[in-house]
């Protein structure tokens, strides 16, 4: 016979205003095996899992059902209470009125019943749930950092600085990301190499941080403290080993028109080239789609010049494996691009804008190339076309972001900062010059951030103009820029030398990819998904997966840096343990009864199950048998749907459990 | 010409402007098609698409009076319609498109019309009749490569917006009438006005607005090295070709820019005469 306690939430309103609480406490109370059914305002909050605690004692129950919210948002805090009081924690199952039933219903009296209904489901369950012990697995005590761009560098800094190893796997040749190519940073025009740049030396020379640059993370293997992860090293045709970064080989590169990447097009590099001098590694690769010697035996005299002896044209891909207990994920962002991406395939973006088609007319990333000490104009503002210095800037925000028709409908939250930063900065640069702004609105929360759109207003003297540029025409080599002032009710044309477009901010390339691999959720746009947005904002579904940096949403650099470091924390919380515990709802295989046929190990999407004999204390054969790695089982019950001898089952989710359920609704 | 066909009959719904003030872009496109094998199997007893008076008027009958033509069309196993003039053909799409979308608009407009609407044929407009031949078929078929054009496509507001409802081309920066030009062995410019309006109706109700359009539209062609214009809409000839006179008088600027329809330029490509093309009937011939 059952002792069970029901603790009925009303969640403030969110149950209470659809539910009759009181009548739900009461009809659940005469339900088989409930020994005490009570409800209160917030069962989660101290005095109400004080509750549940006293009611556990004095009335000696051996199981408790909440009926509250969601167990995404509770479960751990009402297993907490009973474990308190003496109760083991998977002895307790929550009944989700509020997600399921409150929130999506009108009428009163059939959410009560279904509130009702959900609550008998969960008494079920409980009376057929057993005492469940966690898993405890042991810890690698290293970090891995996926992405060099300021969040993975504080992310890795602060772990390695807290004494733990740290892995960081870059893709680019050096790391610094985007904040590496920016000019000067709002709200207070910081040099951004000039913060960076230390912080990238320091990740370069830290003694506990081991740095793959040119590399991707080819496959991710284990669970939470027991992660391998293959990484693949990028033939990078020079032993960064030998090279003493002297510079002989770039400058003897005969082939030095390649776009810059890292200048995003505005200048140019050679074939064997470092991103830019201040780069971590100090140290070239070699872009084998356009190397001469790579591709038809040519040239080759960088290996000539080399007196280290450094370049290795016979160089090839090569995977390593590391073992790390935890991982970040710091990819970062790309901009929109203007010119062809779309949300649907027969619309091929701004076309009206003629990016791509009118060389004066770039992005945001481009432009801060351009105003950039460390550009390909050594921080001259020359426009592209022909080198002279644009008299008249048009910058338009909102290119792709907030734009359900065209574009994405989130706003890219930066650009509004940055665009003020750029006309600021053109002014500083152009005394003569005149900066015009296009925006739907200008939304600057931060601290200092709408005292610095003032500035660029009142005291740089940009002009803002609140409407949407509809088209932009080349006319003796001018840019006709055609647009609305909407508060003042006028079309608007504004003759330009220069127009910068504020691209919309999107996830890195491949960012897909990786979450797949890392078995994390992502949005539609690709942003990597947080485990609660509010309260769990830097964890992922995924135990030991962190997130950090615009990999997650639109971020500027003051976020990007508390994100990273509130990851890292969570790392270090989770290497400070000796074991790590986890869920034991897992599957397990009943070794008596297993026919041995092995669908399981087949079906099994984690390679959890593995093939094993059974042998008497002497050793002598009897059976052969599935059987759970607990470490990398997952729960997710595949091996019992397929099971034809009904040997596998869940723990906390048995096929009792689910039939009885079932039953009860009968 | 087409595929798996000696000769096609096409569904064709010329709208009013083709029977009227514009027919010398019906003769061209009989002219140029017929060279090509291919039949204009008009509508029988067509009716006005409604053009922008009913959509400005009453919602639901700038549906039914496409939604009718539709129907004929559909009633006469006609799976491909041609419509010529770009506005009739975005009627007739977005009859299709309300159709498609449900909320039970079909049976409401196959009510109205008394005839089931459909709306699974293929809607055309010039262009596409030409991607639908094929223009590797087209090229082969060129006997007068029109080297001495040097053309600026004007694809005018209609051709290719709204794009939610055409799906045609990039509505910003098309290029489907130059690739047609290629074809023909005509050079091609890169101009600003390609989309621009034309100023359209407001041909009878505001001239002076047509004259700054066509004005900025023509002098930009001229600006960028076209030596003529080439249009697939009637409207957009009306005010390009007709009024090109009163554009000149009123900027004092003298022009001379030969407006051609798309088939003109094919139909000259193909061996055919000005003449036979109606092209000697437009307001601005060669001097």
């Amino acid at each position: 016979m059952s002792r069970i306690g029901i603790f009925t939430c009303w969640c403030g309103e969110n149950i209470a205003r659809t539910v009759d609480v009181d009548e739900v406490a009461k009809q659940v109370s005469s339900l088989p095996g409930v020994r005490c059914s009570v409800n209160y305002k917030y069962m989660c909050s101290d005095p109400g899992q004080a509750m549940v605690r006293e009611k556990i004692v004095s009335e000696k129950l051996d199981g408790v059902v909440v009926a509250s919210c969601s167990p995404h948002m509770h479960l751990k805090t009402f297993r907490k209470a009973a474990q308190a009081a003496g109760l083991n924690p998977y002895l307790v199952e929550m009944a989700n009125i509020r997600e399921h039933c409150s929130w999506v219903h009108h009428d009163r009296a059939q959410a009560t019943a279904k509130a009702v209904d959900i609550i008998r489901l969960s008494v079920e369950k409980v009376r057929n749930d057993a005492a469940l012990e966690p898993i405890r697995v042991p810890v690698t005590r290293r970090a891995l950092v996926i992405g060099g761009g300021v969040a993975g560098i504080q992310a890795a800094l602060d772990i390695a600085d807290a004494g733990y190893e740290v892995v960081m796997v870059e893709r680019e040749p050096s790391i610094g990301g985007k904040m590496a190519g920016l000019s000067e940073t709002f709200p207070t025009l910081d040099c951004s190499q000039c913060i960076l740049t230390p912080r990238m030396v320091e990740v370069g020379q830290h003694p506990r941080i081991k740095l793959y640059s040119y590399s991707e993370v080819e496959a991710v293997e284990g669970f939470v403290g027991n992660f391998k992860i293959t990484i693949r090293q990028k033939a990078r045709y020079v032993d960064t080993a030998k090279c003493t970064g002297c510079g002989e080989c770039w400058n003897v590169c005969p082939l030095k028109k390649n776009p810059s990447e890292f200048d995003f097009a505005m200048g140019t590099r050679p074939a064997i080239y470092i991103p830019f001098p201040q780069a971590v590694p100090a140290r070239p690769v070699i872009d084998k789609k356009q190397c001469a010697k790579l591709i038809r035996n040519g040239c080759g005299l960088c290996e000539k010049k080399c007196k280290a002896e450094a370049i290795n044209f016979k160089d090839e891909d090569k995977l390593v494996e590391e073992k790390v207990g935890t991982v970040v994920v710091a990819t970062g962002y790309k901009l929109y691009n203007i010119a062809k991406e779309q949300n649907k395939a027969w619309l091929s973006g701004y076309g009206e804008y003629g990016y791509g088609k009118y060389k004066n007319v770039i992005d945001s990333l481009q432009f801060e190339r351009l105003v950039s000490a460390s550009g390909p104009t050594n921080g001259v503002l020359k426009r592209p076309s022909d080198g002279a210095i644009p008299k008249n800037v048009v910058f338009i925000s909102c290119v792709g972001s907030r734009d359900n028709a065209k574009g994405l409908p989130y706003c890219s939250k930066i650009c509004c900062m940055y665009t003020a930063k750029h006309a600021m900065l053109y002014k500083h640069k152009v005394h003569d010059g005149q900066a015009h702004v296009f925006y739907m609105d200008i939304r600057a929360g931060g601290k200092g951030y709408d005292e610095f759109v003032r500035r660029a207003i009142e005291q740089d003297g940009a002009k803002y103009y609140r409407g949407r540029v509809s088209k932009i025409t080349e006319e003796n080599g001018k840019l006709m820029v055609r647009g609305a002032d909407t508060l003042a009710g006028v079309p608007v044309t504004i003759e330009a030398d220069l127009v910068v477009l504020a691209a919309a901010m999107r996830p890195a390339d491949g960012i897909e990819e990786l979450a797949q691999k890392l078995n994390i959720g992502y949005d539609e746009f690709g942003f990597l998904l947080e485990s609660h947005p509010k309260l769990r904002p830097v964890e992922t579904n995924t135990a030991g997966i962190f997130i950090a940096g615009a990999c997650h949403a639109p971020k500027d650099i003051p976020e990007s840096v508390a994100q990273a470091s509130a990851a890292a924390s969570k790392v270090q919380v989770m290497l400070a343990a000796d074991e790590l515990t986890r869920e034991p709802e897992i599957a397990a295989v009943n070794e008596q009864t297993c026919a041995a046929c092995f669908t399981c190990v087949h079906t099994c999407p984690y390679h959890a199950i593995e093939r094993t004999e059974l042998r008497t204390g002497r050793g002598a054969f009897i059976k052969r048998t599935a059987r759970v790695n607990p470490g990398l089982c997952m729960g997710c019950g595949t091996c019992v749907s397929v099971c034809p001898s009904k040997s596998a089952d869940l723990q906390g989710f048995t096929e009792q459990q689910v039939y009885a359920m079932v039953e009860s609704l009968a | 010409m087409l595929e798996g066909a000696e000769e096609m009959n096409l569904g064709y719904y010329p709208g009013c402007a083709l029977h009227g003030s514009s027919n010398d872009y019906e003769q061209s496109l009989r002219a140029c098609l017929g060279v090509l094998d291919i039949q204009l199997q008009e509508i029988n007893d067509w009716i006005c698409c409604g053009a922008t008076a009913a959509h400005a008027l009453n919602h639901k009958l700038s549906l039914a009076l496409p939604a009718r033509n539709l129907a004929l069309a559909e009633r006469d196993g006609l799976k491909q319609l041609f419509a010529p003039c770009p506005l009739c053909s975005m009627q007739l799409l977005k009859v299709q498109k309300a159709v498609a979308d449900g909320n039970g608009l079909r049976t409401e407009l196959s009510q109205i019309v008394e005839a089931d609407v459909r709306g699974d044929g293929q809607i055309l407009n010039l262009i596409q009749v030409f991607q639908t031949i094929g223009l590797d078929k087209l090229k082969a078929a060129v006997k007068e490569p029109l080297k001495s054009i040097s053309a600026a496509c004007y694809y005018g507001c209609l051709l290719t917006r709204p794009p939610e409802i055409v799906h045609f081309d990039d509505f910003e920066q098309p290029k489907s009438m130059e690739a047609v030009l290629a074809a023909l062995g005509a050079k091609t410019v890169e101009w600003n006005y390609k989309t621009e309006c034309c100023g359209a109706g407001m041909t009878m109700s505001s001239e002076d607005t047509v004259l700054d359009l066509a004005h900025k539209i023509l002098s930009n062609a001229a600006a960028h090295g076209a030596n003529c214009v080439v249009v697939a809409c009637p409207m957009c000839h009306v005010n390009l070709d007709m009024k090109q006179a009163a554009v000149e008088q009123r900027y004092h600027e003298k022009l001379g820019m030969v407006i051609y329809y798309l088939s003109d330029l094919v139909g000259l490509a193909l061996g055919l005469s000005a003449e036979q093309l109606g092209v000697n009937r437009h307001f601005v011939t060669k001097a």
